[in-house]
């Protein structure tokens, strides 16, 4: 019954969901009062599809064989955590995550945006309508993930089990919530575009959802890297694989449109281009969904794979975005550009932001989709790597680093008293830094080089907002940007420290043996089978030893049997000044074991700079919400856009 | 705006959906092939998995005519399933050895007590060593090895009743 009631409750919100379609058609066609019915039904749209998605949620607890997607990804004997997270470790389920995510955020859109105008809240509800109805037109044509199976059979196939994984349970759900948040803003940007209404009220409508998807994009990105890192055993960060770049293309155009609103909040300029963002992030969303589910590009990340799926989504793709792209090129040209502003000004600055972001979003999108056009063209086949992105986005991405120190120190409009003369310490710290690197390690890359240098100068650059002014008594968004901006500075040092001081040992060593790393010596106890839950495992027990210091690691080669798949569980020790990663691989016949050790100094810096990204982004969003509640409960202060 | 720039977003939108959906249409092709086909089978001399069969080395492989060289394991579940289905080729005259990984003779003679039994002769495999110089990463897996000792098939998961033509006729093709 409750695979019954999940699936009742799916028809009935796709039912309103085209009720809600049709209502703002009417609405804009002749003046009827239909807001507050709309917002209704867009409220009970959401907790229809929150119901559903309980109702899955409950039958993957419960092992319930009898519904053919828990059979297909699920097991008896499989940790309840990964039963619960199999709910949305499948194409099926995440698809139904996903509705349910835009869903919601149409019903909290509803429920809480008073402050687009009523005519675009009520375009915006329409084209959120839009986008759901055709998600659940997928769900229920092509993918019923309450599809039961008869007989029910006694046991299931399991859970692919590099996806096994604590990271599994937070990380798409994250970057959904990241994801779908963005379709309020490209909502909000169709209406605006149906109605004409771009201004600085809708900016300020977008700016908390873009903030808030924006957020958890970077939270979900910052934990798929490190999942990554110590789950593919392969001990690196970021590989440029077509699924990452799903996740890194919203974000990037995400980060461009965080900062063009505030142009179009504060200044009533960059309406244009404002829009196009807002349609380009969610549509990077679109694309990067479409990417990860019908297999068109070869990826490490094998999910549900599928040519039939594929083309439903693309053609989904092909009518938001397009509809969205076509909108804007009859709409674009009745759109005025606001105020104007000097050459050297705030504005300046963002839209150099913009155009670097944009630039690098490019230069991702091609890279991975590049391969795909030749092989069209040509028939050849290649792939491009981490050398292409690293070398083409790597200096741009430097610059803009650069640039973060400098853009929040110019005002608006013009530049009067001069703050950037405050810049001289940050760049006297950051040419220290430099001949530091020259001096000690000579023999450096340049980009890890330059990485350092850009780090140390922004590390203080960064703060320089926040000097000029009474800290306590800046607004909390300020603070939100400062911290976000040091969280870039600490990441960098982070990626640079980890590309310029790695050091990596691979080597064949039998029981007893010992191999030095930097300042590790290393040694191979035992090599013994272990046993997990539903898997088997080689487990190596590495003794190493540094001065006085010692730590066991235990790395493992696990064998899952349902389906069959081997995985490497790296053993990593953190310490203050690094991380000691470990993997055991294959036996050779002699008796000795591959082993594989890395000695990677301030990693962690990498995932701490994400976090506080991310929580720069949260206290931007609550100091906003903060001060627009002030604002509108005849706040006591003047209004200020800084 | 000029009339260029606002229609150029869609321009290039149009662009990858021809793109994606060319791709769609000629999906590439991803199987993996294994580098071991076409080589001989690695050396290697096992314990027998249990007292009562005979167990079987590299050497032996080459028997004149091809054979099928299964790994399995008790604790496998898609092996459970497996088994009916190696019963049904021996019963096609296919002759089936079986190399069991990290399991104990006991556990092993239950399995083929509770599942049925279709091997000629089984090697144990405590520590999977044979399992990785075969380039094996799971269990099951299937080995269709010719006359002359050298892999002509690999056979990755378990073989299931809708494979047993293709296992067939790729032992035809060892002969």
């Amino acid at each position: 019954m409750i695979a019954e009631a999940g699936l009742a409750a799916l028809w009935l919100a796709a039912g309103l969901a085209a009720l809600q379609f049709v209502l703002m058609v009417l609405a804009l066609r002749s003046p009827i009062d239909v807001c507050r019915a709309m917002r209704g039904v867009a409220v009970v749209q959401g907790a229809l599809t929150l119901i559903s998605f309980a109702m899955l949620l409950i039958v993957f607890a419960r092992s319930d064989m009898s519904v053919a997607l828990v059979f297909e990804n699920s097991h008896s004997a499989k940790p309840f955590i990964y039963k619960v997270a199999g709910t949305w470790g499948n194409h099926e389920g995440s698809m139904l995550l996903w509705v349910t995510v835009l869903s919601v955020a149409g019903a909290f859109f509803a429920l809480l945006s008073k402050r687009a105008g009523e005519r675009t809240a009520i375009a915006a509800l329409g084209a959120q309508a839009a986008l759901a109805l055709g998600f659940y037109a997928f769900l229920l044509i092509a993918s019923n993930p309450f599809a039961r199976l008869f007989p029910a059979p006694p046991d299931g196939r399991g859970l692919n089990p590099l996806l096994q994984d604590p990271g599994l349970a937070f990380h798409p759900p994250t970057l959904y919530l990241g994801y779908v948040g963005l379709s309020v803003a490209f909502s909000l940007a169709v209406g605006a575009l149906l109605t004409g209404e771009v201004d600085a009220k809708l900016a300020r409508a977008m700016r908390p959802w873009v903030l808030g998807a924006w957020l958890l994009l970077t939270l979900g990105i910052t934990a798929g890297s490190y999942w990554a890192y110590y789950e593919l055993g392969w001990g690196g960060y970021w590989f440029w694989d077509p699924v990452e770049n799903a996740s890194l293309m919203p974000w990037l155009a995400a980060t461009a449109l965080l900062h063009s609103i505030n142009v179009l909040a504060a200044r009533g300029a960059l309406k244009a281009w404002t829009m196009m963002l807002a349609v380009i992030a969610f549509s990077m969303s679109m694309v990067g969904t479409f990417l990860v589910r019908s297999g068109v590009l070869t990826s490490v990340h094998a999910f549900a794979i599928d040519p039939e799926r594929g083309t439903f989504l693309l053609a989904l793709l092909g009518i938001y975005v397009g509809a969205a792209f076509v909108l804007f090129a009859v709409r674009g040209a009745t759109l005025r550009e606001g105020a104007s502003f000097e050459l050297v000004s705030r504005e300046t600055g963002l839209v150099i932001n913009n155009l670097l972001l944009s630039v690098i979003l490019g230069i991702v999108f091609l890279g991975t989709l590049y391969p795909l056009f030749v092989e069209a063209v040509s028939g050849e086949k290649l792939s491009v790597g981490a050398p292409y992105f690293n070398a083409v986005a790597g200096p741009l991405a430097l610059i803009l680093t650069v640039l973060v120190g400098v853009g929040p120190l110019l005002s608006w409009r013009r530049e009067r008293r001069s703050r950037l003369k405050t810049l001289t310490i940050p760049a006297l710290i950051g040419a220290t830094a430099l001949a530091i690197t020259v001096i000690l390690w000579p023999g450096m890359n340049i980009l890890p080089r330059l990485g350092l240098m850009v780090a140390a100068y922004l590390l203080v650059a960064g703060t320089l907002p926040l000097v000029a002014r009474n800290p306590l008594r800046a607004p909390l968004a300020t603070w939100g940007m400062v911290v976000a901006h040091l969280g870039i500075a600490v990441a960098l040092a982070g990626m640079a420290a980890n590309a310029a001081f790695t050091s990596e040992r691979l080597a064949v060593i039998s029981p007893g043996e010992s191999l030095t790393l930097g300042p590790w010596t290393v040694q191979l106890e035992t090599v013994e089978p272990a046993a997990g839950p539903n898997y088997t495992a080689i487990e190596g027990k590495l003794r190493a030893t540094r001065g006085s210091g010692l730590t066991m690691l235990r790395p493992q080669t696990r064998y899952f049997s349902d389906p069959p798949t081997e995985t490497n569980e790296a053993a990593i020790e953190t310490f203050w000044n690094g991380q000691l990663y470990t993997v055991i691989g294959k036996a050779d016949t002699a008796g000795g074991w591959q082993v594989r050790l890395w000695w990677k100094p301030f990693v962690t810096l990498i995932w701490t700079g994400g976090a506080l990204i991310a929580f720069g982004g949260a206290l931007a969003l609550v100091g906003r919400a903060w001060r627009s509640r002030r604002r509108t409960s005849g706040g006591w202060r003047k209004e200020r856009y800084a | 705006m000029s009339r260029v720039t606002r229609f150029a977003p869609l321009a290039l939108l149009l662009l990858v959906i021809v793109a994606l959906i060319w791709r769609l249409v000629t999906p590439s092709d991803n199987n993996v092939t294994s580098k071991l086909e076409g080589k001989p089978v690695p050396a290697f001399d096992l314990a027998a998995a249990l007292p009562t069969k005979p167990t079987i080395s590299s050497a032996e492989l080459a028997t004149g005519k091809p054979r099928l060289l299964n790994i399995f394991a008790s604790w496998c579940v898609p092996c459970v399933s497996e088994v009916k289905v190696l019963q049904a080729l021996r019963a096609d005259g296919v002759a089936i050895d079986g190399i069991a990984i990290r399991d104990r003779s006991q556990d092993v003679a239950d399995f083929l007590a509770r599942n049925g039994d279709p091997y000629e002769r089984i090697g144990s495999d405590p520590q999977s060593l044979v399992q990785i110089s075969l380039g094996s990463s799971g269990v099951p897996e299937s080995f269709v090895i010719d006359g002359k000792g050298i892999i002509r098939y690999q056979h990755i998961g378990p073989i299931k009743t809708s494979d047993m033509a293709l296992i067939l006729t790729k032992l035809e093709q060892a002969k």
